[in-house]
């Protein structure tokens, strides 16, 4: 355990070791989280407590892909952001309840997510990040260009926050906050019930022994494409959320830097630890808000730098390294 | 048809850049399996630095396609020495990840230090005018880009495939091992090469220098139309990145000039097709996938 790991698929085995075993604290963590979570925005300025609940459902949705079945996606923008801009479309032109913006969102980014899916896992490894990256792009230059739907570079304004007939004004992002909350609540649980489901075990067996899965008669593409397309999903979800906090959806959120972050935002809270996603999108999205409010010019500097250092110095994250101090504390004693 | 001969060489020349940097790519990935991200940082560089060896030091465009390629090769050997090499022996995804920080580093750099529009860049006399071919009017500088490209691609492939040096990076590549047992040090060639591949880059940034604007984003879609470069040809495949590099040129051109809004999505509908029809690139081998 406490050698240095090779492979981002040993660093997520060790780190589900460790979490395999029930500890007695897991429940004070839950309530700890949950605390954590309803008091967020009394700590921080609001609309920025919504950023930090969707980039840590978008970043655990990562995991579960690249933590549990062993793929690394570098095109996650395409779903985040294609659920971003079609909540929008909902939210502007059917008028129904934001929740169900946001589930016509998660649905349509996994639609995406199935050619997409399809075709890129009949690759691996560095081939695959590759290849999903190319698609996200491809989907970027095509809401470039569809000026009409998407508005092109100006983005989709005026998302409005219809909540089953209150309006949810933008004055008051505060409630938006508890209105929000709860759907990333039900991602990040139904995240947690995949991975600790049959088929997450399938998953599992996958992502550390390919050939092995196959040869127990799993259809390994087929449980990659499942993965995918779920993880888009959550993805969705999360991008749904941002657009309709934010009030319009911009081509950012579907350019590869965004793909870049939530990688970035997993990997510090660390691979394989499923909530590490949570500390990793408190921290990187109140960096970059530190930063911009500040008047730095040039954030790229500063999270390029970070996340230099996370890959050569701090492969495990945060997450992973305090179950790693909490392991060899616990066999000390 | 004179329309045809026109977007024909207008892709051959954007295929030029493409080919270049992707040769770079496989060189690298080659012989120390890393995929670069900074790659189009490092060809954002190699423009930007022409740029400002003309306006600081009225160093013109032809000593600067020999002076940035060695300044990209040193910088090249610093990277490689400084932050690759720790992280070779892992998983390959880390040290794209590295150099996808890198990148994003190296980028808001540039725009921090020389802002988001264009620095400014003259095209040299003798190429700036036009040949004509027939009744067809066609630009030097394409011509010249594709014709200069060309040149250094086959001299790059008679490097690997005729000297010696050539034959030790290959077999390196190979089988590393059976190298190592053959008394050559495998090591010894993993910077210089790292290094090459860099200079091919900030190569392909000089020649885009007179051509395309030059700013710290120009490098941010290009890395991406590369990956879907080598993904085509076979990631690893000399040959295949060039070829590949070209023929997305000869796409993008194609895609402008008839179907302009989805010219981009084009190239990417093809990469689709490759990986259905032969996952591992036009011309790679099953195992490098």
């Amino acid at each position: 355990m406490t050698s240095a790991p090779t492979t981002i698929t040993s660093v997520a085995a060790a780190a589900n070791h460790l979490a395999s075993r029930r500890s007695p604290l897991r429940w004070v963590l839950l309530a700890v989280g949950l605390l954590a979570a309803l008091s967020l925005p009394w700590l921080v300025y609001p609309p920025l407590a919504m950023d930090i609940a969707a980039w840590a459902l978008f970043a655990i949705a990562l995991d579960l892909l690249l933590g549990f079945t062993g793929l690394l996606s570098f095109g996650h923008a395409a779903f985040w952001g294609g659920s971003a801009y079609v909540t929008g479309l909902v939210a502007i032109n059917v008028g129904v309840p934001f929740p169900v913006a946001i589930l016509v969102g998660a649905l349509f980014a996994m639609l995406l997510a199935v050619p997409i899916g399809f075709l890129s896992v009949r690759s691996s490894g560095i081939y695959f990040a590759m290849v999903t990256l190319a698609f996200a792009q491809m989907l970027y230059f095509f809401a470039n260009q569809w000026r009409d739907v998407t508005g092109g570079e100006n983005g989709l304004q005026g998302i409005p926050r219809n909540f089953f007939g209150i309006e949810l004004i933008e004055t008051d992002p505060f409630y938006f906050y508890y209105a929000g909350l709860p759907i990333v609540l039900l991602g990040m649980w139904a995240a947690w019930r995949i991975i600790h489901s049959p088929f997450g075990k399938v998953l599992v067996a996958i992502r550390d022994n390919p050939a092995r899965a196959s040869a127990l008669g799993y259809d390994v593409q087929r449980y990659k494409v499942m993965a995918f397309v779920m993880s888009a999903g959550l993805a969705g979800t999360a991008g749904g959320l941002f657009s309709i906090s934010h009030g319009f959806a911009s081509l950012q959120e579907l350019n590869w830097t965004t793909s870049g972050k939530v990688v970035l935002i997993t990997v510090l809270g660390g691979i394989g630890t499923l909530w590490g996603g949570t500390i990793g999108a408190a921290l990187v999205v109140m960096l970059e808000d530190w930063l911009a409010t500040s008047g730095f010019e040039g954030i790229g500097i500063i999270t390029g730098t970070v996340f230099v250092i996370v890959v050569l110095a701090f492969r495990r994250g945060i997450w992973g390294t305090v179950r790693d101090l909490k392991a060899r504390f616990r066999s000390r004693t | 048809m004179n329309e045809i001969l026109q977007y024909t060489v207008q892709g051959l020349a954007a295929g030029s850049f493409y080919a270049l940097a992707a040769l770079g790519l496989a060189v690298i990935f080659g012989v120390l399996g890393v995929v670069n991200f900074a790659h189009g940082a490092c060809y954002m560089l190699g423009a930007v630095v022409s740029a400002l060896l003309l306006q600081n030091f009225g160093l013109g465009f032809w000593p600067a396609l020999v002076v940035v390629p060695l300044i990209m090769f040193v910088f090249g050997i610093l990277l490689e020495r400084l932050l690759v090499r720790f992280l070779v022996a892992l998983d390959p995804l880390y040290n794209f990840l590295l150099t996808f920080g890198l990148s994003l580093v190296l980028v808001d750099l540039i725009k921090r230090q020389y802002g988001v529009s264009g620095l400014p860049y003259t095209r040299p006399e003798i190429l700036s005018g036009q040949v004509t071919v027939g009744d067809v009017r066609l630009p030097t500088f394409q011509l010249f880009v594709f014709a200069f490209s060309l040149v250094v691609c086959v001299l790059v492939w008679l490097l690997l495939t005729k000297t010696r040096i050539g034959m030790i990076v290959r077999a390196s590549t190979e089988r590393p091992e059976l190298t190592r047992a053959l008394g050559v040090d495998v090591g010894r060639w993993v910077t210089p090469v790292f290094g090459f591949g860099i200079a091919l880059a900030g190569l392909a940034g000089v020649l885009a220098a007179p051509f395309r604007a030059i700013t710290a984003d120009m490098g941010s879609n290009f890395v991406i139309i590369l990956f879907a470069v080598v993904v085509i040809g076979g990631l690893g495949s000399v040959l295949g990145a060039v070829v590949a590099g070209f023929l997305v040129g000869l796409v993008e051109a194609f895609g402008q000039a008839y179907a302009p809004t989805f010219a981009q999505v084009v190239i990417f509908v093809v990469m689709a097709l490759v990986i259905l029809v032969k996952p591992s690139g036009l011309f790679g081998r099953e195992e490098s996938r």
